[in-house]
């Protein structure tokens, strides 16, 4: 188990790095003068722009500039947005409200999603599975944009049943509506994986054998059935809370959350290299630490699976 | 969004996980479970062999009668002649603003096929030209960046699933970088670069930032074949790596990476609409129904039909795809049969 985890980790370090890198190439050297536009339209003094430069570290080369930038992440310094504000500060802003919003996301994904899986999986063919089945069609098809507006054209401005904008991110009533909007697609994954899941174990020996000899419904759904068909919902869920986290730029730009997404996206537009690139930073952190998470998390749901 | 697909794994015993021959198995399983799940997806029937029916054609012989399978490909074919030929469907410009026309004036049912059908927008244009003169933007980047990643990423993985060792190490630590990156962040990243973007300036972002899934799935599928008698008899018979590569095992370990790029065609057919709608993707003089969603934004509240009828053909498109990509799936998975 601790070798195995420490192999992990220290394959990590590589697509880390890898990753940064890249993120950091895309955001620096194409072409663009963050600088420049500081000054929008007004002349730029040299020496002031020299300064400037000089004090990001833009008049150095490329790799430089990234071997710099790494030593001060492992010193979890990272860096000064073009603003003059610490990237570190504004990360402090944004991911909590983020967190928030993923988390009530995941909620909706595990409370409705898996009950609707198994539905469907337990009984193949039933109305109820052929209804699950469409409207999970329907959902997966219709972009995230477009259902944000509709969402809130409806509950919001003519139900009046919840704001149209989150107002103050602490008040989890207010994130309800980007919550579900936000977990709709995977939503209608987890039903779906579970559904398949659900139906192929059904089918497997241990269940003829549970139900042979006796056992309640309860306890052969429960302990032997779920517990056999969570593994793949698991990875995806536990993939998953990595991707809510950076992919809520369009539900977080719908209702007008001040998250990671709305951040990271006016910082894009306005080559704001640092920020874009400290976000993306703790953005892969996080994918990487969810998925060596998820694989630990087989070995509790299968005791088959030993990590030697 | 679009590096989820819709694919239901089909393999997830454990104890694959823990096989020592795939010692790289394991690091794959927590980054996306799908791709993993999909790696053996199909098995070569020797009964069905014996029987001189292929795969394929025993896959054909299961399409033709599913109904899923004909109403989407009914839907495609239609969007690809209106993408191809826009003219045989509308008249009128699409381009052409009159603001007598505005948004004010509803959809008019009678007016079938004319300007009027669907309403103007915003700026007096004609929806209902706009809508069919949007679907070429959308198919093409679909089909150009599904054909794009199923070459960069089938050759990355057949590379690193056939030679293995270090050059599967470092493929497939290469492919885990590019994982990483969320697509539509990083296409943001990308196409902020260019200063005029086309439907080739997606194509190319998308298709940079998208191939991993495909690597990993054709990789996966290479490994499953490449353990089969008939390889071992063809190498032992004297066949070159181009031959075994190309006659004897990709045929064999196409039949995944189909059925996923399938599926994820119509997740890049959303990908280029959240990119246009966000305002980074296509842009005029190329109509994009994510350009015109976005700019029905502003007079959702006067005129819902601007939005609703571009958003319904974007919905309907990508509907039809991932319906065919389920079609396909099912039909070249002989467990489910």
């Amino acid at each position: 188990m601790g070798h195995y985890v420490l192999r992990r980790v220290l394959q990590m370090i590589p697509v880390f790095l890898g990753a940064t890198l890249l993120i950091f190439l895309m955001v620096y050297s194409l072409p663009g003068d963050p600088i420049a536009a500081m000054f929008g339209d007004k002349a730029a003094d040299p020496a002031t722009v020299a300064n400037l430069r000089h004090q990001y570290y833009l008049d150095q080369p490329l790799w430089k500039q990234y071997l710099h930038y790494m030593n001060n992440i492992f010193h979890l310094d990272f860096g000064t947005s073009f603003t003059g504000r610490p990237v570190s500060e504004i990360m402090a802003d944004a991911f909590p409200v983020t967190i928030r919003l993923a988390l009530v996301a995941f909620f909706f994904e595990i409370v409705i999603g898996l009950p609707l899986g198994l539905i469907a999986g337990l009984k193949r063919g039933s109305v109820a599975d052929t209804v699950v089945l469409l409207l999970t069609l329907v959902v997966i098809s219709i972009p995230v944009f477009v259902l944000g507006y509709i969402a809130q054209t409806v509950f919001a401005i003519n139900l009046g049943w919840v704001t149209a904008t989150v107002q103050d991110s602490r008040d989890i009533s207010q994130l309800i509506l980007p919550g579900l909007v936000l977990a709709s697609l995977s939503l209608a994954y987890v039903a779906r994986l579970t559904r398949t899941s659900i139906g192929e174990n059904l089918r497997a020996d241990y269940m003829r054998t549970a139900v042979a000899k006796g056992l309640p419904r309860r306890t052969v759904i429960g302990r032997h059935l779920l517990r056999n068909s969570l593994i793949p919902v698991v990875t995806f869920l536990g993939t998953d809370l990595g991707a809510l986290m950076g992919g809520a730029i369009v539900t977080e730009g719908i209702f007008n959350i001040a998250g990671v997404g709305n951040v990271l996206y006016k910082a894009i537009n306005q080559k704001e290299g640092p920020t874009v690139v400290g976000i993306v930073t703790v953005l892969v952190l996080v994918y990487l630490v969810a998925s060596l998470v998820v694989d630990l998390l087989y070995a509790v749901l299968d005791p088959r699976i030993r990590y030697a | 969004m679009p590096d989820r697909n819709d694919a239901i794994p089909d393999d997830h015993d454990p104890l694959r996980n823990i096989q020592p021959t795939d010692s790289d198995h394991l690091d794959y399983v927590g980054q996306q479970g799908m791709a993993v799940e999909q790696e053996t997806l199909i098995e070569p029937d020797p009964v069905k062999r014996e029987q001189a029916r292929s795969l394929w054609g025993d896959a054909w012989r299961d399409l033709r009668r599913r109904p899923i399978f004909l109403i989407s490909a009914v839907l495609i074919l239609l969007l690809v002649l209106i993408a191809i030929f826009p003219g045989l469907f509308t008249s009128t410009d699409p381009r052409a603003a009159d603001l007598t026309n505005n948004y004010l004036r509803r959809p008019d049912w009678s007016d079938f096929f004319g300007a009027g059908w669907f309403g103007y927008d915003g700026q007096g244009r004609s929806i209902y030209a706009r809508v069919i003169y949007g679907a070429r933007a959308s198919i093409t980047v679909g089909i150009c960046v599904t054909l794009a990643v199923t070459l960069l990423g089938g050759l990355a993985g057949m590379t690193a699933g056939y030679f293995g060792g270090w050059i599967d190490a470092v493929i497939s630590r290469i492919t885990d970088i590019f994982f990483g990156i969320p697509l539509l962040l990083g296409a943001l990243v990308l196409l902020n670069a260019f200063a005029t973007r086309n439907v080739w300036s997606v194509v190319i972002a998308l298709a940079f930032l998208g191939w991993t899934q495909l690597a990993r799935v054709m990789r996966g599928s290479v490994i499953t074949v490449k353990q089969s008698d008939y390889v071992v008899a063809g190498r032992a018979l004297g066949a070159g790596t181009g031959r075994l590569m190309f006659r004897h095992i990709l045929p064999n370990a196409i039949a995944p990476v189909i059925v996923v790029a399938t599926i994820a065609l119509g997740g890049y057919i959303t990908a280029e609409a959240t990119l246009s709608f966000l305002g980074i993707g296509l842009q005029d003089p190329t109509i994009s129904w994510g350009v015109d969603i976005s700019s029905a934004q502003k007079v959702i509240r006067q005129a819902p039909f601007a939005l609703f009828f571009p958003a319904a053909a974007l919905s309907i498109t990508v509907l039809a795809f991932i319906m065919l990509g389920d079609a396909v799936r099912d039909a070249l998975d002989p467990k489910l049969r």
